[in-house]
């Protein structure tokens, strides 16, 4: 099953390569990872979405806990959470294609933040799976290139992951 | 006043109370052995080659509990200790290691002796530190000390590059240390004590578990304790060997793939089972699927709770400095009415004797060829059980392992989880400059002996009275016994053709050499030997080449799928 880890660590240098070394060296999956400093400048703060068997993931958050720089793990999945993932998608915008990306950009509440003689750039943000949607949605030959900033999670309500 | 980045390193160890550093010099450590050169509080002692140097340390901190120190130069110095820090790491072992770096502003530009240590060993420390500031080293090397030591123990890297030992700066010692990020869990949950004590009372088929956590935790004596007044049998670990005397009738042995018949049964069959300190590790449990065969209730001890349902899932676990959970649990058994089930423990141990009735060590005594396992119990007669044995790794391990009974924690000393070829040497260094008057053997076999030869050298020079035990059958036992069960017989480069006179070459080193080729040589050749008392003897004994180890639960197989001798 698929889960999202929230990370808090110090901001260290290093302290990305120890976590993504950790998951290479114990076989775990890693689906995707985005990390940036938080509002406390010595913290960062990693959203890692992989998945496996609840006796994995269990691993995961043990061994990711036993790392010195991480102060605090949160699997996302034990609670209710938001997840917000950004794209950016540079799609052909010739002939009948202008009309139907603006239109299609619409449907998904995209926004067009480029605009070129032949093509389009489309900045979509939600949930991966509404990304990957969209993306469904486009005819193939339509898109010219996709960069994703993989998930980034947040507990709702009282659930907060803070020092 | 301000003094030099190397000169606050010395200052750090002295804090620290370190009394030996291993190690070995060379260019991006040079300012550090300069200020080495002026002090006199802890003693370098120089190996011949880095591995040896961590290892040497790796053995000083299992034999003493106390942190190891070992000091290597950046590049090579670097890589060699590698192997040494893997070791310390797979066996839990608190350690310091501080390397060499290439000055700061030639980092990552492929510098002569340039090596990414933070990178190579971030797999195998507990935790690695770059000082790219002066000021950070005494908090650094605090820090160093505070989590190799606490916690589930480990080495840790220091590496410092070379300008920052020539700066100049104010030294001042952190009295503590505080990391947000680390807090050890020392206290077990109260809830899950009781509930496994009432777990332990219920028991029809009890058994202790006991792995390396309890030496390393020194919960030698509550284990002791715990496990004489429920009357319960007790098995070790290979790394928990000395955990619980040996020679007590409760003990039923090291379990495993070479454990005995009795630990491995009574492990498959109990009811309730005590891991504690102990991992359940591949070559402990065999197969995990086999061992689920057989229902029982899990209770599991241990500091990391990354240990804890990691390869079995467990019922009851208890995260907590072991020492400190055995004694609330002696605690409560102190205050407790109720006692184990005497009719159900009779039961358990006429079982238990009937399996130990087997007798699963037993060899072939009347052998004109000496028997590897004769060597073994004579050293313990002849030690009076109270030497430390380091050991290597293979056939030679497991004999001393199950022939040397061991009544003491910190007295076995090998590598348990990476099984490294090539420790026993240094590790009996590290051992007899811990305790100079011990008695230190080195069981080896002579593949392993020649992976860290050289260290015959510092022996010397340290006058270091070690004696070596090499059990010498020409090949690479443990591998040619696989080949002979597993690989019909194909011996694929397992013998270990042209081995130098080892007498001869004990004696080019100033050492006494011993041949003993006839069984009935071995106690006397023994005995003269720890009579010489200050020497280093290095006894070579030419033992039966197609002995293989025997209990053996085979690679992928559950632990009552066990293999005798006699059934071969």
């Amino acid at each position: 099953m698929k889960h999202i880890i929230s990370i808090l660590m110090e901001n260290e240098a290093g302290a990305l390569s120890r976590v993504a070394g950790l998951f290479s060296a114990r076989a775990y999956n890693i689906e995707s990872l985005t990390v940036a400093p938080t509002e406390d400048a010595t913290l960062s703060r990693m959203t890692i979405v992989t998945s496996g068997s609840d006796e994995v993931i269990e691993q995961i958050i043990k061994q990711l806990n036993k790392l010195i720089d991480v102060v605090k793990v949160l699997d996302l999945n034990d609670g209710r959470f938001i997840e917000r993932e950004l794209m950016l998608v540079k799609v052909k915008a010739t002939g009948p294609f202008r009309d139907e990306m603006k239109r299609m950009c619409d449907i998904f509440r995209g926004r067009i933040i480029d605009v070129a003689d032949g093509s389009y750039t489309i900045e979509l943000t939600g949930s991966g799976s509404k990304l990957d949607a969209f993306l469904e949605a486009l005819d193939n030959a339509a898109i010219l290139e996709t960069v994703r900033t993989g998930a980034s999670g947040i507990g709702r309500g009282d659930r907060i992951l803070k020092l | 006043m301000e003094i030099s980045g190397a000169e606050i390193v010395i200052r750090c160890l002295h804090e620290e109370n370190v009394k030996f550093v291993f190690g070995y010099p060379g260019g991006a450590v040079l300012n550090i052995y300069d200020a080495i050169f002026t002090q006199d509080k802890f003693k370098h002692i120089l190996v011949r080659h880095e591995q040896a140097a961590v290892h040497a340390a790796d053995a000083y901190a299992r034999a003493t509990g106390d942190v190891g120190v070992a000091l290597v130069t950046s590049g090579p110095g670097a890589t060699n200790a590698i192997t040494g820090i893997a070791t310390a790491y797979m066996d839990s072992i608190p350690l310091v290691v501080i390397s060499g770096q290439v000055p700061t502003p030639a980092i990552g530009l492929d510098a002569f002796q340039e090596v990414d240590m933070i990178g190579i060993t971030r797999p195998c420390v507990k935790h690695n530190f770059l000082v790219k500031d002066i000021k950070d080293i005494a908090t650094t090397m605090k820090k160093a000390f505070f989590i190799a030591a606490t916690g589930r123990p480990g080495p840790v890297v220091v590496d410092i590059p070379k300008d920052i030992t020539a700066q100049l700066a104010n030294f001042e010692y952190p009295k503590s240390v505080e990391l947000r990020s680390y807090t050890p869990i020392l206290k077990g949950h109260s809830g899950q004590i009781k509930k496994a004590i009432k777990l332990m009372l219920d028991a029809k088929r009890p058994m202790i578990y006991a792995g390396g956590g309890v030496v390393l935790g020194d919960a030698s004596g509550e284990l002791i304790k715990i496990a004489q007044r429920l009357g319960f049998p007790v098995t070790n670990t290979l790394m928990g060997l000395g955990g619980y005397p040996a020679t007590d009738k409760q003990f039923v042995g090291m379990l495993g793939m070479h454990g005995t018949l009795e630990a491995n049964m009574a492990m498959q069959d109990c009811d309730v089972l005590v891991a504690i300190g102990a991992r359940f590790d591949d070559r402990v449990i065999g197969n995990p699927e086999h061992f689920f065969n057989k229902n029982r209730t899990i209770i599991h001890i241990d500091v990391d709770p990354s240990s804890i349902s990691k390869r079995v899932k467990v019922d009851v676990p208890i995260v907590g400095h072991v020492q400190s959970v055995l004694t609330e649990m002696n605690e409560l058994l102190d205050a407790e009415t109720r006692a184990p089930d005497a009719v159900a423990l009779k039961a358990w141990w006429t079982q238990i004797e009937e399996w130990r009735g087997r007798n699963c060590l037993s060899y072939n005594r009347n052998s004109e060829i000496i028997k590897p396992q004769y060597v073994i119990e004579k050293l313990w007669e002849v030690t009076k059980g109270d030497a430390y044995v380091t050991s290597d790794v293979g056939q030679h391990q497991m004999w001393a392992a199950q022939y040397y009974k061991f009544d003491k924690p910190r007295r076995w000393i090998n590598s348990g989880g990476l099984g490294t070829m090539g420790v026993g040497l240094p590790y009996a260094m590290g051992v007899q400059f811990a305790d100079p008057t011990a008695q230190v053997a080195c069981v080896t076999g002579e593949g392993s002996i020649q992976m860290n030869i050289q260290e015959l050298s510092t022996c010397k020079q340290f006058h270091l009275p070690i004696k070596v035990i090499l059990l010498n059958n020409r090949y690479l036992g443990m591998v040619r016994q696989w080949q002979q069960f597993f690989y019909e017989n194909r011996y694929s480069e397992s013998y270990m053709d042209s081995l130098p006179d080892f007498v001869k070459l004990a004696e080019s080193y100033g050492h006494v050499g011993m041949n003993i080729e006839k069984p009935g040589d071995v106690e006397g050749a023994l005995t003269e030997a720890f009579n010489l008392k200050d020497r280093f003897v290095f006894m070579n004994f030419l033992t039966d080449q197609n002995e293989n180890v025997f209990p053996m639960v085979p690679n992928g197989k559950g632990l009552s799928e066990i293999i005798l001798a006699e059934e071969l």
